[in-house]
């Protein structure tokens, strides 16, 4: 199968826009639905952030994209081939980097790069492996086994790894967690010269700041997409009004202002407390009291991206659970 | 001192509820007592009886009739070939498909009638000296006391009763042949070739998917456009070599240490242990796409390992177990690589001996790579 006659769209026309385009995407292992019918669509070069709690089904949807999972149902395109009956052709456009580092710990930096160059028929794997470590700025330990490179060490290596082949697309699980701040700015800065390039990128986090840092960010809940667009669009239209208040003791602050109809999200954030709530009449009325506390400073604010997920994630597990 | 039992208790809980999750320990920790005592108990016998025997018989008198009748009913033979020449018979032997040829030359009635002392040939295949070597002792005997009774009983004795308590006038000669001075180590070497292969290659390849899997770079694998067939002959490959060297070890070993003769073509050996090691590397591979984690590659690695060891005739006589365990040991590789190497080193067998082993080898290698191929997971599902 080259996917040549049924491959990707031809350029120009509306279709080519779109790098992944699903519809109605459906998984569940055993009677637990983990993914329920999701859409979504990813322009060419872009950098797509794919947000959510733990086990909310991002790692499912990347790998039902990537042709690891089947979908049980819902059907869709990645670079312009059918996610279910192309997946071999997806696999070698598409360069997928795992939640855990799963390169071979046993083989030394240069082996497994130039193991990766072989499978996906790189011409000259030996250089293209040499060229690789010296982009990733490597040199030096490419004779160093995988698995004895640090953490933030370990995560360039698997993103090299991953572009080695030249992929369109990247698809990546939670790279940055358990790497430090320095490490995740350098890799940031490197996405975005890749997406500058061309590439289009779908990467799922937890960290808000790297939400901020994508162009366009989808929020996954119990397996469920709830907000899709540019972090502005998502703010816009989450529809919550914040107040931030200082002074005094913000847990037991936090307590009492919980305990009031019409606030809906309390969060202390070091000495101040975040109160956030949809009706913003009812959410006046609730604090009106406590302004009058003399120690206590308020004032409005516009509501964060974190402020929203957990917004979002608070009233979808009203509707699921 | 209660502190001390209370986590001790933890501690006995702990293992106890892991011991119950795992299903194929557990499955283990029952099947290998069972296997055991089944196989000791009801398939292994070491003086075996109703062994395959070839009748060359140049006629066919009344005398001849009771002789082969009184073979039989010894319980050591069992007549299952009449073999019409005597490469025929040979065949027949290098093949190990009988374990005795009983040649009666033409006119031996006559001869015997006349007095002229003639004698008939037993042919043994003396490769291993524990399935034929009883039957060879209680030969002369046997045939002796029954070919009596029988002339008694029919009266069919040329001189009435005048012979009675002497022995018949003919004589049976033995010839063990193969391994005449019955040396144990010209059967077990030949056979620890096969055993060790048989091991070495299983647990190599069993472990290779599953370590995949638990390192869990077998995710990057799959995302990777390879294809199944291409993982599975990229991982046996290496250890094809592996096999060559420790096959090399052994037969040099066996040569120099043990004085194995080497009758047939080294060249066959050569080629029917590649064809063997790589059966068993499919096999172990077959297994590492079953077993969840290595742990469980390991113990059907050995629950597989144990009917090779008792029935395959590495041990214990084939031809003395029950037909069912013949039948499962006919399914298993090292029976009939057993069967090969020790037709070509001590027999000096060739391809035309050894053709259905060949098929049979092939066979379960092929049987093992489909079921290797379908079995491997192109996703995580």
């Amino acid at each position: 199968m080259t996917g040549s006659a049924a491959g990707p769209a031809a350029p120009g026309g509306d279709a080519a826009d779109y790098v992944i385009e699903v519809e109605g995407l459906s998984k569940s292992f055993g009677d637990r639905a983990v993914v329920r019918d999701l859409s979504m669509r990813v322009r060419r070069g872009q950098i797509y952030g794919f947000l959510g709690p733990n086990g909310s089904g991002k790692t499912t949807t990347i790998r039902m994209l990537c042709g690891l999972l089947t979908p049980d149902s819902g059907h869709g395109t990645c670079l312009g081939y059918d996610i279910l009956t192309q997946s071999r052709a997806i696999r070698r456009h598409v360069g997928y980097m795992t939640q855990r580092f799963s390169l071979y710990a046993d083989l030394s930096v240069r082996e497994n790069l130039e193991f990766v160059a072989r499978i996906y028929g790189v011409p000259n794997p030996v250089k293209a492996a040499r060229d690789a470590v010296e982009r990733l700025g490597l040199g030096g330990r490419e004779r160093q086994l995988a698995g004895s490179l640090s953490g933030g060490w370990k995560q360039r290596l698997a993103l090299g790894a991953c572009i080695l082949p030249s992929p369109q697309l990247l698809l990546l699980d939670e790279p940055t967690a358990g790497v430090d701040p320095k490490a995740r700015r350098e890799f940031w800065m490197q996405i975005h010269e890749l997406a500058a390039d061309g590439l289009t990128v779908l990467v799922s986090t937890h960290y808000m700041d790297e939400a901020e840092r994508c162009h366009e960010i989808a929020y996954i809940a119990y397996g469920e997409l709830l907000a899709q667009g540019t972090v502005e669009q998502v703010v816009a239209h989450s529809g919550l009004t914040t107040w931030s208040v200082s002074g005094g003791d913000p847990a037991a602050l936090a307590r009492e202002l919980a305990e009031q109809p019409g606030v809906e999200m309390v969060a202390p954030f070091g000495t101040s407390v975040h109160v956030g709530g949809h009706d913003d009449a009812a959410l006046a009325r609730a604090i009106e009291p406590f302004r009058a506390r003399p120690e206590l400073v308020w004032r409005q604010d516009a509501p964060t991206l974190e402020d929203v997920f957990i917004d979002l994630m608070s009233r979808s597990k009203d509707n699921f659970r | 001192m209660s502190g001390f039992l209370r986590r001790v208790g933890a501690m006995v809980r702990k293992e106890f509820l892991q011991l119950l999750r795992d299903r194929v320990s557990f499955a283990t920790m029952i099947m290998i007592p069972l296997l055991q005592l089944v196989l000791f108990g009801y398939a292994i016998n070491t003086t075996p009886r109703h062994l395959p025997t070839a009748v060359l018989a140049y006629e066919n008198t009344p005398l001849t009739r009771s002789i082969l009748a009184a073979i039989e009913n010894t319980k050591y033979f069992a007549v299952t070939h009449h073999p019409t020449s005597a490469a025929e018979a040979e065949h027949l032997m290098r093949a190990g498909d009988v374990l005795f040829v009983v040649e009666i030359p033409a006119g031996f009635e006559r001869a015997v009638v006349r007095g002229e002392d003639p004698s008939m040939l037993v042919a043994a295949d003396a490769t291993d000296p524990v399935a034929s070597g009883s039957a060879i002792a209680t030969l002369r005997n046997i045939v002796d006391t029954s070919v009596r009774r029988e002339r008694f009983a029919t009266d069919k004795g040329p001189q009435g009763s005048g012979l009675e308590g002497a022995p018949p006038p003919f004589e049976i000669i033995t010839h063990a042949r193969y391994n005449p001075a019955a040396v144990t180590q010209l059967n077990i070497v030949p056979g620890l070739l096969g055993t060790i292969l048989t091991m070495t290659m299983l647990i190599f390849t069993a472990l290779s998917v599953t370590r995949e899997i638990e390192r869990g770079t077998m995710e990057t694998l799959l995302a990777m456009p390879i294809r199944p067939v291409e993982v599975m002959l990229g991982k046996i490959a290496p250890y094809v070599m592996v096999g060559a060297v420790q096959a090399t070890m052994i037969v040099v070993a066996g040569i120099f240490l043990f004085k194995v003769p080497v009758v047939g073509s080294m060249e066959l050996l050569t080629a029917l242990t590649a064809l063997f090691i790589v059966t068993n590397l499919s096999i172990g591979y077959t297994f590492s796409t079953l077993a969840q984690n290595q742990l469980q590659a390991v113990q059907m690695t050995f629950m597989y390992f144990l009917p090779n060891i008792l029935l395959s005739g590495f041990m214990f006589p084939f031809a003395g177990m029950p037909r069912w365990a013949q039948w499962i040991s006919e399914t298993l590789p090292l029976t009939h690589y057993l069967r090969m190497v020790r037709g070509i080193l001590l027999k000096g067998a060739a391809v035309a001996d050894l053709s259905q082993d060949i098929l049979a080898l092939s066979a379960i290698m092929l049987v093992a790579m489909v079921i290797a191929v379908k079995r491997f997971r192109q996703t995580l599902d």
